[in-house]
């Protein structure tokens, strides 16, 4: 194995250029070394100009998310001697504006976000007095698999159908939809289903399955919002059928 | 906290790259999921064909055996073996995800995704049994 690899790395300068260049750098390449250790090289002694997000380096805080070879990778999850001997090819995520090399533009996502509501909606409020809500090891792990999702959109970067439609509210916001709805304490699975059952929610997705399989939490987004359809398929039946028992 | 946040998506100086038309060939996973979108059509095909059998069985023996000669062209029976291998792609990567759509609790403990998968395949399979079966008892 050489112990060296090289990087291509995706670089938009809007100050200079309309249009993305790619730039090569030949990096050492120790086993333990990820993908973000080699832009941490790049940036500290070969190009300080090199902008990308990153902050906890342990695949907590989703911030570096990146295309690698194409696929959509943590950069600090990734190995590089996994492609030895290269060359890499390291691009910011698909289906995303790009604000300056390998930052992309995440408003869209954040906005999707609040609009599902990823808190734990009460109808009425305990006081205080009465303790906190308690929930069963069961009933946590009914939700806990949606619970772990870090926000890193890598799964918006798998979606052929975000990328078309950029109206679709996408897969984490529903994962995390459900991650609220399947939990005991919650109470707003109906005002969530009023956004999700829209034009741009769950019967966006064709189930083309591909954010299951880059999710690096193993989140499953496709299974939640198959498991949305079937129970927002359920209720309209349940509707029609009983009209008055489901109101 | 702003409920209705409104994303404005243009700024002059992003950069944006557009989807090809041609995304779906850049993938293996992605053609498979166009075959299985193309997939309904033969679904719908083969339903059509089916209410064209029982119209004619219902006809005359005269009116199924047209039927049958129609079957027989070429052309009918290459759309009809295409339609079969969609159809089988159709059903088995549909039993294949049906763990994800489906959650089954049996005594408060949730089954595994395998079990629901094999269950169809049980299914299927003792379906095509009982058909095959009423086949053989009529020769
Ligand atoms: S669902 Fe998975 S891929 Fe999508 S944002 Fe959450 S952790 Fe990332
Ligand atoms: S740096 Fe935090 S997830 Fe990679």
């Amino acid at each position: 194995m050489s112990d060296h690899i090289t990087l291509h790395v995706a670089r938009y300068r809007p100050e200079k250029a309309s249009e993305t260049t790619f730039d090569a750098f030949e990096l050492p390449c120790p086993k333990e070394w990820v993908v973000l250790d080699g832009l941490n090289h790049i940036k500290d002694r070969m190009d300080g100009t090199l902008s990308y997000r990153w902050s906890c380096r342990m695949g907590i805080c989703g911030s570096c998310g990146m295309l690698v070879n194409g696929e959509p990778k943590l950069a600090c999850a990734t190995f590089l001697s996994d492609y030895a001997p290269g060359p890499v090819r390291v691009e910011p995520l698909r289906n995303f504006p790009v604000i300056r090399d390998l930052v992309v533009e995440m408003g869209d996502f954040m906005s999707k976000l609040t609009r599902i509501k990823p808190w734990i909606v009460r109808q009425v409020e305990k006081p205080l007095s009465d303790g906190e809500y308690r929930q069963t090891p069961g009933e946590l792990d009914e939700y806990k698999q949606f619970s772990m999702c870090i926000n890193c959109m890598l799964c918006y970067s798998a979606c052929p159908i975000y990328g078309l439609d950029p109206h679709f509210i996408g897969p984490a916001a529903i994962a995390l939809a459900q991650r609220y709805n399947l939990d005991s304490r919650d109470e707003g699975a109906a005002e969530r289903m009023q956004i999700l059952s829209e034009h741009d929610g769950i019967w966006g997705c064709t189930f083309v399955g591909e954010c299951t399989k880059v999710c690096p939490k193993h989140v499953d987004p496709a299974g939640a919002i198959q498991r949305y359809k079937l129970q927002s398929a359920v209720e309209w039946v349940k509707a029609f059928v009983l009209p008055r028992a489901a109101q | 906290m702003r409920h209705n946040a409104v994303y404005t998506p243009y700024h002059p100086r992003w950069h944006r790259t557009r989807v090809s038309t041609y995304w779906w060939l850049g993938r293996w996973s992605y053609f498979l999921f166009i075959l299985r979108e193309l997939s309904s059509i033969f679904v719908a095909w083969v339903v059509i064909y089916l209410l064209v059998l029982v119209a004619a069985v219902s006809k005359s023996a005269v009116r199924y055996q047209q039927f049958l000669d129609w079957s027989r062209n070429p052309f009918m029976l290459s759309l009809n073996i295409l339609s079969l291998l969609f159809i089988v792609l159709h059903a088995v990567t549909w039993f294949n995800l049906a763990p994800q759509a489906m959650v089954v609790h049996v005594g408060g403990r949730r089954l595994p995704g395998s079990l629901i998968a094999i269950s169809n395949y049980a299914g299927l399979v003792a379906v095509s049994i009982v058909i095959l079966g009423l086949l053989l008892i009529r020769w």
